[in-house]
């Protein structure tokens, strides 16, 4: 199989496992999923770091460079505003039942 | 060894979001996708034969500070926004990775058909996700009207330059030409801009939904330029999560996606009113005092929450009352319309900010069987969502849309501004009927009035 093939293997698998892990989300997690899930698509942080470090010199490297701070901006806010959030859900109070 | 190493990190993202799904696992759900996340990085950073460390650390070290003070302090209010703009960050790294391997190369010839392909196909979406998220992001931050923007022609303006994109991709493609590609960039950041303009505020969760998705599309498609899994899997599940979102919303509002995005729908914030049609009719105008007293006879009462308490910043003044309500006995519970709000699960966000349990939250089908046996529901700034012209006018644009039945309640009370219509530009039937009660106010004040007012009865 050429590369292209297996990519898109990869691919067409990879969604249907999205939609069979994060179908059924309660409403109350929609913010953190969609917050968490965007740190995820972030991932583009490894061929940011790659562009960024080959030496290539020139526009080839800027463009690397605002990738990496882009992704990286993505990255850390994205997983550090999900804990935030995550933080603040409280387990429900049986006390008050 | 890598590839594998790069699959873990791919477990970790299916393991994080899996664990995201239940309230109970959902914050080590994320730290487990943080931990793979570094993981990947730190991979990547031992397997490649990295010659720029400056450029590499510089740009961590730059991200990392702006991320993490966006994330440390952004107020849960802004939330939107600040998704939003780290929706577009992503996309526009994934289009500047694409952007970057093709410029690296001298000879553009030794590129494949397709991976011009998926080079370009990473531009367009990393584009239109990065112009698309700062657009929404300066609508939800109100640099940028919330009204949907309109023209003559704008359709068309829109084919053409979609068409004009895949000009230019055959371009890139036949000629391997670098300026292609920068035109292509330049013509779909265009596009991105003027596909949200029109958008109106109120299908927000909708488009930061879809740009969900895109961004982890872009990130897909940069994972096919430069060949690695991780960045393949990453992005399709994300594609999957902000697809499974926007079909949430839409359905919410039973509306297609096509006319969410096209329809231009709602004629502004609010603003107007002069159209209603029933604005002569009578309100019955209630006080605090007048709210207090009904709420004191009361045994259930149910909260509606909507955008006007997210305006007014009202959460802690909504939880006060609440307090003071159950230290009388009544039960409170919050009726939660899945797009109320400005993205999915707003309400949410802004009331676990408040430290109220998340099992007094109720989703709409629960939300309906509690307000039938309801003595008040308070609404706080929401208006379309309890429209009950949706279920009984089949003549009304919102029709079919499924709200929460607040008119069920022995008593309604309206928080509200001013009798403007809502988002949608439609008259409320539910401020002229007998059991409705309309207090003209912000949404704190007028909780803090009530509470207030509470104390005294």
């Amino acid at each position: 199989m050429s590369p292209l093939i297996i990519g898109i293997t990869v691919f067409v698998l990879a969604t249907f496992v999205g939609f069979e892990v994060i179908a059924k989300v309660p409403p109350t997690l929609h913010t953190p999923l969609m917050s968490g899930a965007n740190a995820i698509s972030g991932i583009t942080i490894v061929g940011a770091v790659t562009a960024a470090g080959f030496g290539a010199g020139g526009l080839a490297t800027w463009l690397g460079f605002g990738a990496v701070v882009t992704a990286t901006i993505n990255v850390v806010g994205g997983f550090l505003v999900t804990d935030r959030m995550l933080g603040m859900f409280k387990r429900p109070k049986r006390a008050d039942d | 060894m890598t590839e594998l190493l790069y699959l873990a990190c791919a477990a970790a993202f299916i393991i994080g979001l899996k664990r995201l799904g239940s309230p109970r696992t959902a914050r080590t759900g994320n730290l487990i996708g943080a931990t793979g996340m570094l993981g990947a990085v730190v991979i990547t950073l031992v397997d490649r034969d990295v010659v720029d460390w400056g450029v590499i650390v510089a740009g961590l070290a730059v991200g990392t500070a702006v991320g993490a003070v966006a994330a440390v302090q952004v107020k849960m209010t802004a939330m939107p926004q600040m998704v939003a703009a780290f929706n577009g960050f992503g996309g526009l790294a994934s289009a500047l990775v694409a952007m970057s391997e093709f410029v690296r190369i001298d000879d553009p010839d030794v590129f494949a058909n397709e991976t011009v392909v998926t080079i370009a196909a990473s531009v367009l979406i990393g584009a239109v996700t990065f112009s698309g998220s700062f657009v929404a992001f300066g609508k939800l931050q109100g640099i940028i009207t919330g009204r949907p923007l309109t023209y003559p022609g704008q359709q068309l303006v829109n084919g053409v330059i979609a068409a004009g994109a895949i000009a230019l991709i055959v371009w890139a493609i036949v000629d391997r030409s670098e300026t292609a590609l920068w035109l292509l960039g330049v013509a779909t950041l265009l596009l991105g801009i003027i596909l949200v303009l029109p958008i109106g505020g109120a299908d927000m969760p909708v488009v930061i939904s879809l740009l969900n998705s895109f961004s982890g599309l872009a990130a897909s498609m940069a994972g096919f330029v430069i060949e690695n899994t991780a960045l393949i899997i990453g992005g399709a599940l994300v594609g999957s999560a902000g697809l499974i979102l926007t079909m949430l919303m839409t359905e919410a509002m039973n509306r297609p996606l096509t006319n969410v995005l096209f329809g231009a729908f709602g004629t502004g914030d609010g603003g107007g009113g002069a159209a209603g049609t029933m604005s002569d009719k009578p309100v019955k105008r209630a006080t605090a005092a007048d709210v207090a007293i009904s709420l004191s006879y009361a045994q259930s009462v149910v909260i509606v929450p909507g955008y006007g308490l997210a305006v007014a910043q009202a959460q802690h003044a909504t939880r006060a009352l609440a307090d003071a309500l159950q230290e009388q006995g009544i039960k409170v519970n919050y009726a939660i319309h899945p797009v109320a709000g400005r993205m999915p699960g707003h309400m949410n966000v802004l009331l676990a900010e408040a430290d109220v349990p998340y099992d007094q939250l109720l989703d709409l089908d629960h939300a309906n069987s509690e307000l039938a046996g309801a003595d008040v529901a308070i609404i706080l700034g929401a208006n379309d969502v309890v429209n009950p012209s949706a279920r009984d006018d089949a003549d009304s644009p919102i029709y079919g849309m499924p709200i929460l039945e607040v008119d069920r309640a022995q008593t309604v009370v309206v928080v509200k501004r001013s009798l403007s219509p809502g988002f949608a530009g439609i008259d409320n039937p539910l401020f002229y009927e007998d059991g409705t009660m309309m207090f003209f106010s912000d949404a704190k004040e007028a909780l803090e009035a009530i509470a207030e007012a509470l104390a005294d009865v």
